[in-house]
């Protein structure tokens, strides 16, 4: 008889070597900074935290669901530093929409000035470049909660150009700033390292939309942008820091539509002053395996939080989202909504954890998890995870997972509806109830567009 | 309206059917024609609203005997989407909530499903617009609840209202009623019955469904049936429903099943 745990334990010693290994090569590999960058001091504190740390497998908590091991076995380069003239047929194309004029370009994690478009960014709001950071970004970059994470910390340690977007004290945008962050396609497996820093000063309000994807190279619209040119694996690891000041609101968008061989790790923390209000919609349709932790952390009283996503997974895709809201104070109010459609064979998971400590009485909270399951093997994982210590509080969750419902299908079919229109009609109501949030009717109809035609692939 | 020679709508033989292997129509035989208003009643359980279910085609109903006539076609060699597009409309006892989609785009979807099939022209929604707000009238109803989800926080009554107003847009040959009536109070009541007899007319016809008498006094059937144990056990004038409120069902449970029809 074989004893498995004794295999477990021979099999761990090189695995471990091979995370921690994978681990240090990235690290030798990466993109050194010019002489005298002001992000030194940022990334060598982020090397020191990375010391002792391996990558994670599924004998992580965190990872338990999701495996991100096929990563480790790629030899990811840094991505190159592309210019507009080297792209060849390859563009930025339908990411970009008319009517979000604003935009910034992040090609393989580097700002691209002729590729964005600042013209009508009004007087007030400040976008640039994190490769020129100065001394007045110190209190801010990389200096949220959870950013000792592994593949955070990585990101911290290599990046050496990003975005910093900062909303003056009152300053209102109406407009939303589009964010695309693309990568080009490779001959090589290439990681790009992502990385964007938003500072909303006291009593300013904004809109961002903040895209990753592959660079356009002329497939149709809707498709996921890779094609058979472009068939080598990349993987995007993403860091979005958000400061939110007193009283300030931001209504974020964050959509995943990488590449079907890309891998996609991604965080958005947020720390939210007193009075604040942050509204997230996050939508991940895109990737073989993707990752997103949206960490929100509450440092001020009577603060409003939404967070509300939406995943779909395909064929053997696998799509993962662990989100924390930690409260600190009282009245702190955060509601959120969050679903999922699998099919095929394809996995998704969701763990939402909540956590309020003592200090943060008359806390009212509550998280949705639903799910639709259009296959048989496809498969979910959702998971709430309330960590409460206050006594008075108002905390509520829930979970379901279905599968499209006979009886709606017949109430359309008998308005006239055919089987595959009422399906259809279905998952877009499933959908549309997050994607609606987006502030874009061109983007809102490409997500749908994307759903559903991703599903029906 | 009865009408001398008026052309058959639907003519249903000895309908058998079951659900889970147990037999719940057990031979319905009903003939409606053009112009007429039909009402079926019978107490819970016999089979009032499988008979509804099975002539709209959901799935979970097995034909096991018999033939129903649509308009000259075997109706049930028609998926359920067919039948309504060929005219068949069935108002639902409970109407389905569906979540994220708008009203106005379902309302549209289902007309233009209905155009296409006839060869006849799909309304943009501009156009669309104008026609559902001509409609909107026939039900009192606030063209807000276009912009809301499919009855998704609808009352009971606001509910049963939109079900017309899609009776309404479809203008069906036949129109189904399941318990239309059913937990509505007196005000909602009056207007689903208005909007039900303005669209009675004279090439329509119209069966409705019911447990309460009370509709018939606003929706006064041409035939009233009662239904029990899976067949109609008999069929009278409009005088019938006085006695049905005045007897109950008991009386009806002794005889011998009658069969049907005109």
């Amino acid at each position: 008889m074989v004893n498995t745990s004794e295999l477990e334990r021979k099999a761990t010693p090189s695995a471990d070597l091979d995370r921690a290994a994978t681990l240090q090569r990235l690290i030798q590999q990466r993109h050194p900074l010019p002489a005298h960058s002001g992000l030194q001091t940022i990334r060598d504190r982020a090397l020191n935290l990375l010391q002792d740390q391996a990558l994670p497998n599924t004998k992580d908590e965190e990872w338990r669901f999701a495996d991100p091991s096929a990563l480790y076995a790629i030899p990811f380069q840094p991505a190159p530093a592309v210019d507009v003239e080297s792209m060849g047929d390859w563009t930025v194309g339908d990411w970009a929409i008319a009517t979000l004029p604003i935009r910034i370009v992040v090609i393989n994690g580097r700002l691209s000035s002729e590729l964005s478009n600042l013209e009508s960014l009004p007087p007030g709001i400040a976008i640039g470049s994190l490769a020129t950071a100065d001394e007045t970004l110190q209190p801010y970059l990389a200096q949220q909660q959870g950013m000792n994470e592994v593949f955070t910390a990585l990101n911290t340690a290599s990046f050496s150009d990003g975005v910093v977007i900062r909303i003056g004290k009152n300053q209102r945008l109406e407009t939303p700033i589009h964010l695309l962050f693309l990568t080009a396609p490779s001959a090589a497996p290439i990681v790009t390292t992502s990385r964007a820093l938003v500072i909303a000063e006291t009593g300013s309000s904004a809109t961002l939309i903040e895209e990753y994807g592959a660079l356009d190279g002329g497939s149709s619209l809707g498709t996921s942008s890779l094609d058979a040119s472009n068939s080598n694996p990349y993987w995007t690891n993403a860091v979005t820091e958000v400061w939110l000041g007193d009283n300030a609101q931001l209504h974020h968008t964050r959509t995943q539509r990488e590449a079907a061989t890309a891998f996609h790790i991604g965080k958005t923390t947020v720390s939210q002053s007193r009075d604040s209000r942050y509204s997230l919609c996050a939508v991940s349709l895109g990737a073989q395996f993707s990752r997103h932790n949206p960490e929100i952390v509450l440092t001020g009283l009577q603060t409003e939080t939404h967070l509300n996503g939406f995943t779909l997974a395909v064929q053997s895709q696998v799509a993962d989202t662990h989100s924390l809201i930690h409260f600190a104070q009282p009245y702190c109010i955060a509601k959120q909504l969050h679903k999922c459609i699998a099919n095929d064979r394809a996995r998704v998971v969701f763990n939402g954890k909540l956590e309020v400590p003592k200090a943060a009485q008359q806390t009212n909270a509550a998280q949705l998890s639903r799910n639709l399951l259009l296959s048989p093997k496809a498969r979910v994982d959702t998971k709430p995870q309330l960590e409460i210590v206050a006594d008075d509080v108002k905390c509520a969750h829930g979970a379901t997972v279905s599968q499209l419902d006979d009886e709606e299908i017949f109430y359309l079919q008998s308005r006239g509806l055919d089987r595959k229109s009422a399906c259809d009609l279905l998952v877009k109501g499933f959908t549309a109830e997050i994607t609606e949030k987006v502030p874009s009717e061109e983007l809102r109809s490409r997500l749908l567009q994307s759903v559903l035609s991703q599903i029906q692939s | 309206m009865i009408i001398e020679n008026s052309e058959v709508i639907l003519s249903v033989n000895d309908l058998t059917a079951e659900v889970d292997d147990i037999e719940i129509l057990k031979g319905i035989n009903l003939e409606i024609k053009a112009g007429e208003i039909h009402a079926i009643m019978g107490p819970n359980g016999s089979g009032k609203s499988t008979l509804s279910k099975v002539l709209t085609g959901h799935p979970a109903y097995t034909i096991t005997g018999g033939t129903v006539t649509f308009k000259g076609q075997n109706l049930l060699d028609l998926a359920p989407e067919e039948r309504s597009r060929e005219g068949l409309f069935l108002s639902f006892q409970y109407p389905l909530e569906i979540p994220g989609v708008s009203n106005l785009d379902f309302l549209r979807v289902a007309y233009n499903s209905k155009q296409k099939h006839l060869g006849l022209e799909e309304l943009d929604a501009f156009d669309f617009d104008d026609l559902i707000r001509d409609r909107l009238d026939i039900v009192k109803m606030n063209p807000a609840f276009l912009d809301r989800s499919v009855n998704e926080g609808f009352s009971g009554g606001e509910k049963k209202r939109n079900e017309i107003l899609q009776m309404a847009l479809l203008e069906p040959t036949l129109a189904i009623l399941d318990e239309t009536d059913s937990g509505l109070d007196i005000d909602a009541l009056r207007i689903v019955a208005n909007g039900v007899n303005q669209l009675a007319q004279s090439d329509r016809a119209i069966l409705m469904i019911t447990h309460y008498q009370r509709l018939l006094d606003y929706i006064v059937p041409d035939y009233i049936h009662v239904m029990e144990g899976g067949r109609i056990v008999t069929t009278g004038g409009k005088e019938l429903a006085l006695e049905l409120e005045e007897r109950g069902y008991d009386w009806l449970t002794e005889a011998e099943p009658i069969g049907a029809g005109v």
